[in-house]
């Protein structure tokens, strides 16, 4: 006997032990009853898990893993740092408050960054992505990926002045490249697949680091993106430039390696007085004066960490500046006067269904059964209609050579010449909505109102209160579970709706599910779109969850 | 109450109809008055038409003719909220989304009676149904019994001089409803409120009332005191209706004063005392109540007929044994005999013969 409480409970019988040490109920057999109750269970769990399984795979694929998704993209900013990591880093220190441009350092960084940037052709990706924080940034990287060269050029002339070499494949290659390497390259053809890869001669990267890496980048470049021989190649400027910059500060002289004389004729060049440099802030200001501007600066600093806010600050007229987020100017602001307007036409659309439902929903549910039938199909007959068909009409409807405005010009009650404007407004999209989203209100509604039994009203009545009371403190109160779950059906249904206030809405009868479409197909900036369509979710959750505060989700009923 | 003249009737119906369809009536012709005070049970299989007549006094339906008069004045068109009338409904109908005490509190507002007497009515009202502890509660956290008190609480918590109640006992469990039972009576003589009351259970009809009012197609069978009822029945179907009845099919022979000679259809002959047959050679059902027959010759009267009957079936009850018996032809005829130290427990298949008083004996329509 396991049972450390004997004596209290035991029988004489010689029956096993109900309980155990914990009081907790035992088997038959010994085993805890609940873990043999679970084991029982197991089967049909598993069973039950099944039947559902496509069902939740499905949800999974195509619902939760694309919230999950966006919801990322309003947050997620790796460009920024994968394009310009160097500047990104030497912008560290940069005070993004201050009014100066930021040091030589962060230009020869970006120089980099954009150059390498251009060749793979990121620089429009990541132009495109600034410009949603800074208008033009978009223009400004276009033109710096085709005047990046310039720079480089200056270099590159007066060594291929001083030497035919410095402008060849071959000796650049002979120069940077492991011997092992070359001799690898030389015997690759292409039916060996991919190259061998390129390696830098040892110790070069000790005497000329930054043409080491520039030359690297340029080698490996070759071999993965275009699957050209480096050796057959001429190197880029910015290989050039790195090798003025190398040798200009550390010189060559204890160099004895393959190739010192030629980089010692080169050190002598740069030497004499002759030779011509340029400043890289110099050579941005040529491409564009943008880049002397802190305002550039300042937005790629700002924008620099993997993850930003900025959508989010975007998607509520505000953004990003030194101080912290702060509002956008007044004429800029547009999400929260969108947000306002879907949430306000949203309300009148719920509030005009709810008086226009609630009427038939209680006549239905007062009718003999065959007559109600025959009345829901016809409730239920614009579901059988296209919802594009449904809002053409109201298009006809309502335009101002439409059926409405021809009828009541006819009738005189309208002149001719002052025709009424019912389309392409807010008041064309709430017309329209309501019609649309009618049945989703009356049937939670009906399904409510069909279980109140009559007896209610006549046990008000018999208890000597009107018919008004009778509604009012009887049927009504009953009936507020059918208005509560078509009312949370309708607004959030309304709150993303797109078709319908795309079609008939103008521009000042448009959602902010409008506007979320436009980023997501015409202006690209899929972040803004994920950040506005997060808020919309967020709102819903918060409605939702208030309702259930006010009056309780367990009164929402859709049926029975 | 044996004086039933139409100038204290408190309530009346006069030649009242009532169609739902316009070809059928559902109510044909009724009339029916009542004194204050008394307790009327209207008792009826279903579609009988004894809920219509129910409604239509509550003002739920109109009726097609006639009068429904009320303290003397018509109240046809009235509405019902301004007849006074209360009302307990099958299921209670409590207002789920108020308080017991919101509920009881309910007639009084749209009366527009002040707070504090409000307050009052409704705790005096909840005491008398046994409660008061209740009155935060809502309708669905209380038992069916409960909620029946509250319901009953409701409807009388105004005051009313009339309550219709329409089978509220109908949902209650068979111990509940007899103590629910005795308790509206009592309610109802203590307060002397003038109730009518709907049931389609016979036994509720007899305990509860005053009068009872037998209703079958849309017609009062018979509206008389439940021992009246149940021992003088006045046709076949009320006496087949109320409690339990044996019946034998045959001709009358003879008419001798105010009994006759009934011959059964396999030759034997009874007597029985003639109700609504008047004619020798017409045919009559004849009714027996179980618990007068009798098969010891020591109890009957010398002169009276005896049949001969086989025993099909002994059931012990504890208190009666019931036997069940061939007679004449029928089966299931049945005599109940109290279980008393020298009773004879009959054997089946025992031919015995069995006799009843001729008052017993009632020949009733054949229909």
């Amino acid at each position: 006997m396991t049972d450390a409480t004997a004596g209290t409970d035991q029988t004489t019988t010689g029956s096993p032990a109900t309980t155990d040490a914990k009081g907790g109920m035992i088997a038959a057999d010994g085993t805890p009853l609940k873990k043999s109750l679970s084991r029982a269970l197991r089967r049909q769990k598993m069973r039950a898990l099944l039947l559902i399984a496509p069902l939740l795979l499905f949800v999974l694929v195509t619902f939760i893993a694309p919230i999950a998704d966006m919801l990322f993209r309003s947050v997620e900013n790796q460009i920024v740092r994968e394009t310009l990591p160097r500047t990104v880093a030497a912008l560290s220190d940069y005070d993004a408050g201050g009014d100066e441009l930021p040091g030589d350092a962060v230009f020869e960084a970006a120089y980099y960054d954009v150059f390498f940037a251009a060749e793979r052709k990121l620089h429009t990706r990541l132009g495109s992505r600034l410009n949603y924080e800074q208008t033009g940034a978009s223009s400004l990287f276009r033109k710096s990926g085709r005047g990046i060269d310039d720079i480089g050029e200056v270099y590159q002339d007066q060594f291929e002045d001083l030497d035919e070499r410095w402008d060849e494949a071959r000796p650049w290659a002979e120069l940077m490249g492991d011997p092992e390497w070359i001799a690898a390259q030389d015997a690759w053809s292409e039916d060996d697949g991919a190259m061998p890869p390129f390696e830098l001669r040892d110790g070069i990267r000790d005497v000329l680091p930054r043409t080491a890496m520039a030359y690297e980048t340029f080698a490996r470049f070759m071999q993965t993106e275009e699957e050209d021989s480096p050796l057959e190649e001429e190197p880029w400027t910015v290989v050039h430039t790195a090798l003025y910059q190398d040798i200009s500060e550390n010189g060559v002289a204890g160099y004895s390696g393959p190739g010192a004389d030629r980089l010692q004729a080169v050190e002598a060049l740069i030497a004499s007085p002759d030779f011509e440099t340029i400043r890289f802030q110099d050579g941005f200001e040529e491409i564009d004066e943008d880049w002397v501007d802190p305002e550039i600066w300042k937005t790629i600093k700002t924008y620099s960490p993997p993850y930003t806010s900025g959508y989010f600050l975007n998607a509520v007229d505000a953004q990003k500046t030194a101080d912290g987020p702060a509002l956008r100017d007044e004429d800029e602001r547009i999400y929260g006067l969108l947000f306002k307007r879907t949430l306000f036409m949203s309300m009148v659309i719920t509030i005009s269904c709810i008086l226009l439902a609630y009427p038939i929903a209680y006549l239905l549910s007062n009718l003999p059964m065959r007559t109600a039938n025959l009345l829901m199909i016809l409730v239920l007959l614009p579901f059988w209609t296209s919802l594009l068909v449904r809002t053409s009409a109201w298009k006809v409807m309502l335009q101002q050579q439409g059926v409405i405005n021809d009828v009541l010009v006819w009738l005189g009650l309208v002149g001719d010449a002052d025709r009424l404007v019912m389309i392409n407004n807010q008041f064309g999209t709430i017309v329209a909505m309501t019609h649309i989203l009618l049945p989703f209100m009356i049937l939670p509604m009906y399904s409510v109102m069909s279980t109140i039994p009559p007896s209610y009203v006549r046990a008000a009545k018999s208890l000597g209160a009107t018919n008004w009371t009778t509604f009012w403190r009887v049927y009504f109160p009953q009936s507020v579970p059918g208005i509560g779950a078509g009312s949370i059906l309708v607004f959030i249904l309304a709150i993303g709706y797109y078709i319908t206030p795309e079609i008939v809405g103008g521009t000042t009868g448009t959602f902010i599910s409008n506007r979320i479409a436009y980023h997501i197909s015409s202006s690209l900036n899929w972040g803004l779109a994920a950040a506005l369509g997060a808020i919309l979710l967020a709102a819903v959750l918060i409605l939702y969850w208030a309702y259930d505060r006010i009056v309780g989700i367990d009164n929402v009923k859709l049926g029975g | 109450m044996a004086d039933m003249g139409n100038g204290d009737a408190f309530v009346a119906f006069e030649r009242v109809q009532k169609s739902y369809d316009g070809e059928t009536l559902v109510v044909k012709d009724l009339n029916l008055t009542m004194p204050k005070g008394e307790f009327l049970t209207m008792l009826g299989p279903s579609g009988s038409g004894k809920t219509t007549c129910l409604m239509m006094l509550a003002g739920f339906e109109t009726a097609t003719h006639g009068k429904i008069l009320l303290d003397g004045k018509s109240i046809n068109d009235i509405p019902p909220h301004k007849r006074g009338i209360g009302m307990v409904f099958q299921n209670y109908a409590l207002f789920p989304h108020m308080t017991v005490a919101e509920n009881l509190s309910f007639p009084l507002e749209v009366r527009k009676i002040g707070k504090s007497e409000r307050e009052q009515k409704v705790k005096r009202a909840l005491d008398m149904v046994e409660m008061g502890a209740f009155g935060g509660r809502r309708p669905a956290q209380l038992s069916g019994g409960q909620q029946q008190r509250i319901a009953l609480a409701r409807a009388l918590v105004f005051e009313p001089e009339l309550v219709l109640m329409d089978e509220p006992l109908g949902a209650l469990d068979k111990q509940l409803r007899e103590k629910m039972q005795f308790e509206i009576t009592k309610l109802a003589h203590d307060l002397g409120i003038t109730t009518v009351y709907v049931t389609h259970d016979q036994t509720e009809a007899l305990t509860m009332s005053d009068r009872v009012a037998v209703f079958d197609d849309g017609r009062i069978q018979q509206l008389d005191p439940p021992d009246v009822l149940y021992e003088k029945p006045q046709n076949s179907f009320v006496a087949q209706f109320i409690g339990e009845n044996n019946t034998l099919e045959g001709k009358i022979t003879e008419i001798k004063g105010n009994t006759c000679v009934v011959k059964l259809d396999d030759g034997q002959e009874i007597d029985a005392i003639p109700i609504n047959v008047d004619k020798v050679g017409e045919r009559t059902r004849v009714s027996i109540r179980p618990e007068r027959v009798e098969f010891l010759k020591d109890r009957l009267s010398p002169d009276a007929h005896l049949i001969k009957a086989e025993v099909l079936e002994f059931i012990y009850m504890g208190d009666i044994f019931r036997t069940r018996l061939r007679v004449a032809g029928n089966n299931d005829f049945v005599i109940k005999s109290r279980n008393a130290p020298d009773q004879v427990r009959l054997k089946p298949g025992a031919q015995i013969e069995i006799g009843w008083l001729a008052e017993d004996c009632r020949a009733l329509d054949a229909s």
